[in-house]
């Protein structure tokens, strides 16, 4: 008698948890699409938008003119030329603010690990992270008043790379921080229970056996400043023309399509640079993740 | 002079007033007055239950506690008649290797490159000829050559975990120290590893002096010549592991022995 009672509530129950179970999986699923949605919409409209001026003179032309792509519009034709001198402009900032960046990032990031705890690490774990919240176009006032006024007397690629590289270095500093953390102390205590000097340790088995987080962070970081316009309207102004020279003003594919914004003759243009910019910056991100899988497994 | 205490005539290891306190402005101590001396070529054990010291007192005898500032370590060690605590940390540790609780190869290094760790990481630069022969030499002695022979350029995290531990043993005798300390190395080793282990190091004390520890007292009457029983950060005593197993001469001894406690 007992079982047959015991299955009956069983029974029971059970419905009113399938129910439950059910009512639960929808509204995840429903929140899941809100949730994703917006990425998908935002792809999808660049694509729609943008794909028709992807071409190859896209990647190796200069911007056009104003008259020129004025008169290709009128005769609906696409606009010529590309944003080659915002992509070169591009990687030049973004090479430079790199090379400023990283090495002392991860040094300072090494610092903060080998000294937890300290006031002094302390002190500069906090700022980094109070530094990581300034507003990008302070930063770009600052770089303006730095190098802009003082070292390359007028707008440059130099001072947009040392703004890019301020932001960079809180994101850096952190994910070296972090990376180091993960990994396990008795393989520092291996190493020095080899008779191994300590900053022999550091060089040639800490940061080998971090280099996939190191690269992560450092991926991060370079996909997080591509986007950045504001601190470089203030400092590297654009360059209608590809440069390479670090004191001068330069061009970069945000700058250009805030330039594109403004002309309501390149209106086409924006939506393909829009993608371009978020399909690199994807890529990107796809590799850190990447990466970071490997080394997990 | 403490007569549960044995004493060893020309040590290889001599600890004096040895006191080790985990935090600076404390005077809680975690090895307390510790006077031993270890006998060359043999392995000599240390016992007891947890938080009793042990582990403490073995990463003093390599200087392990450096890494942490906070460690206060007190009294004298000798290594051959040598003060270590005057010697340069970098040249005791190539002296005395040290083998760890979890295996720990390096994961960027191949095989090979982790038996010669102690040569590359220091830039000490060998022929090739010389490099290959200190390979083959540590691997045979660990009794690992012929399970990687073809395989010495794939990672060393590629092993199993008693392969992995027995190359880190090949690891810290590439060197060809003095002395091998040992820090559990079976705990995370399944029994046919555990006694893959225990037989290497029988064989290596021929070559090396070992000082083991071990939470496991049946693996210190196994291949054991001496026997440390610690409590509560005192060496509580010290002597032949047989006689020591059959005949404790301290109730504390006696009591963790026969299972009362511990």
């Amino acid at each position: 008698m007992s079982t047959e009672k015991s299955s009956i509530d069983l029974t029971k129950n059970n419905t009113y948890r399938s129910v439950k179970d059910k009512v639960f999986l929808w509204t995840v699923i429903v929140i899941s699409i809100i949730t994703i949605s917006p990425i998908v919409m935002i792809i999808g409209k660049l694509v729609w938008k943008g794909f028709r001026q992807i071409n190859f003179s896209f990647f190796t032309a200069v911007t056009p003119s104003t008259f020129e792509a004025m008169t290709a519009v009128a005769n609906g034709e696409i606009i010529p030329g590309g944003i080659v001198n915002g992509i070169t402009g591009t990687l030049l900032l973004v090479l430079m603010a790199s090379l400023i960046a990283i090495p002392v990032g991860i040094i300072i990031g090494l610092f903060l690990y080998e000294n937890p705890g300290k006031r002094y690490a302390d002190l500069i774990r906090n700022l980094s992270d109070i530094l990581q919240g300034v507003p990008s176009i302070v930063l770009g006032l600052i770089a303006y008043l730095w190098v802009v006024k003082n070292i390359t007397q007028g707008y440059s690629a130099l001072a947009g790379s040392v703004a890019l590289a301020i932001m960079m270095l809180p994101l850096i500093i952190r994910s070296t921080e972090e990376t180091m953390k993960m990994i396990p102390g008795t393989l520092k205590e291996a190493g020095l229970a080899l008779g191994v000097p300590y900053y022999k340790v550091i060089i040639k088995v800490l940061i080998p056996s971090g280099i996939s987080g190191l690269s992560t962070g450092v991926l991060l970081a370079i996909s997080r400043i591509l986007g950045e316009t504001a601190p470089l309207m203030l400092t590297t102004l654009g360059n209608p023309m590809i440069n390479w020279d670090v004191t001068a003003p330069t061009s970069a594919v945000p700058l250009l399509i805030w330039d594109f914004y403004n002309d309501p003759n390149m209106v086409d243009l924006i939506w393909s640079s829009s993608l371009f910019l978020m399909g690199f910056v994807l890529t990107l991100n796809i590799i850190s993740k990447r990466i970071s899988a490997k080394s997990k497994a | 002079m403490n007569k549960n205490i044995d004493v060893i005539e020309n040590p290889v290891l001599k600890v004096e007033d040895l006191c080790i306190a985990y935090n600076k402005s404390d005077s809680k101590y975690a090895v307390k007055n510790v006077n031993v001396t270890v006998k060359k070529n043999s392995i000599t054990a240390i016992m007891g239950p947890s938080g009793c010291g042990k582990s403490t007192m073995l990463r003093a005898i390599n200087r392990m506690h450096e890494l942490y500032p906070d460690i206060k370590t007190e009294g004298k060690i000798y290594l051959n008649g040598e003060n270590i605590m005057k010697m340069d940390t970098i040249q005791l540790r190539r002296k005395i290797g040290m083998v760890f609780q979890r295996p720990n190869p390096f994961p960027t290094m191949s095989i090979y490159d982790n038996v010669i760790a102690g040569y590359k990481l220091n830039g000490i630069r060998i022929k090739k000829s010389e490099r290959d022969d200190i390979v083959e030499r540590s691997l045979t002695n660990v009794a690992l050559w012929d399970e990687v022979k073809d395989s010495l350029h794939k990672k060393g995290t590629f092993l199993s975990g008693g392969q992995q531990q027995r190359l880190c043993i090949a690891r810290s005798i590439a060197f060809q120290p003095d002395v091998i300390l040992l820090d559990e190395p079976t705990s995370a080793l399944d029994p046919i590893a555990t006694s893959k282990v225990e037989d290497l190091l029988v064989e290596l004390q021929k070559d090396y002096t070992i000082v083991l520890v071990t939470h496991n007292m049946s693996q210190a009457a196994r291949i054991s010549e001496y026997s440390m029983f610690m409590y509560l950060g005192d060496l509580v005593e010290y002597g032949k592991t047989d006689m020591m197993f059959t005949n404790p001469r301290n109730k504390k001894t006696e009591e963790y022995l026969t299972g009362k406690f511990g």
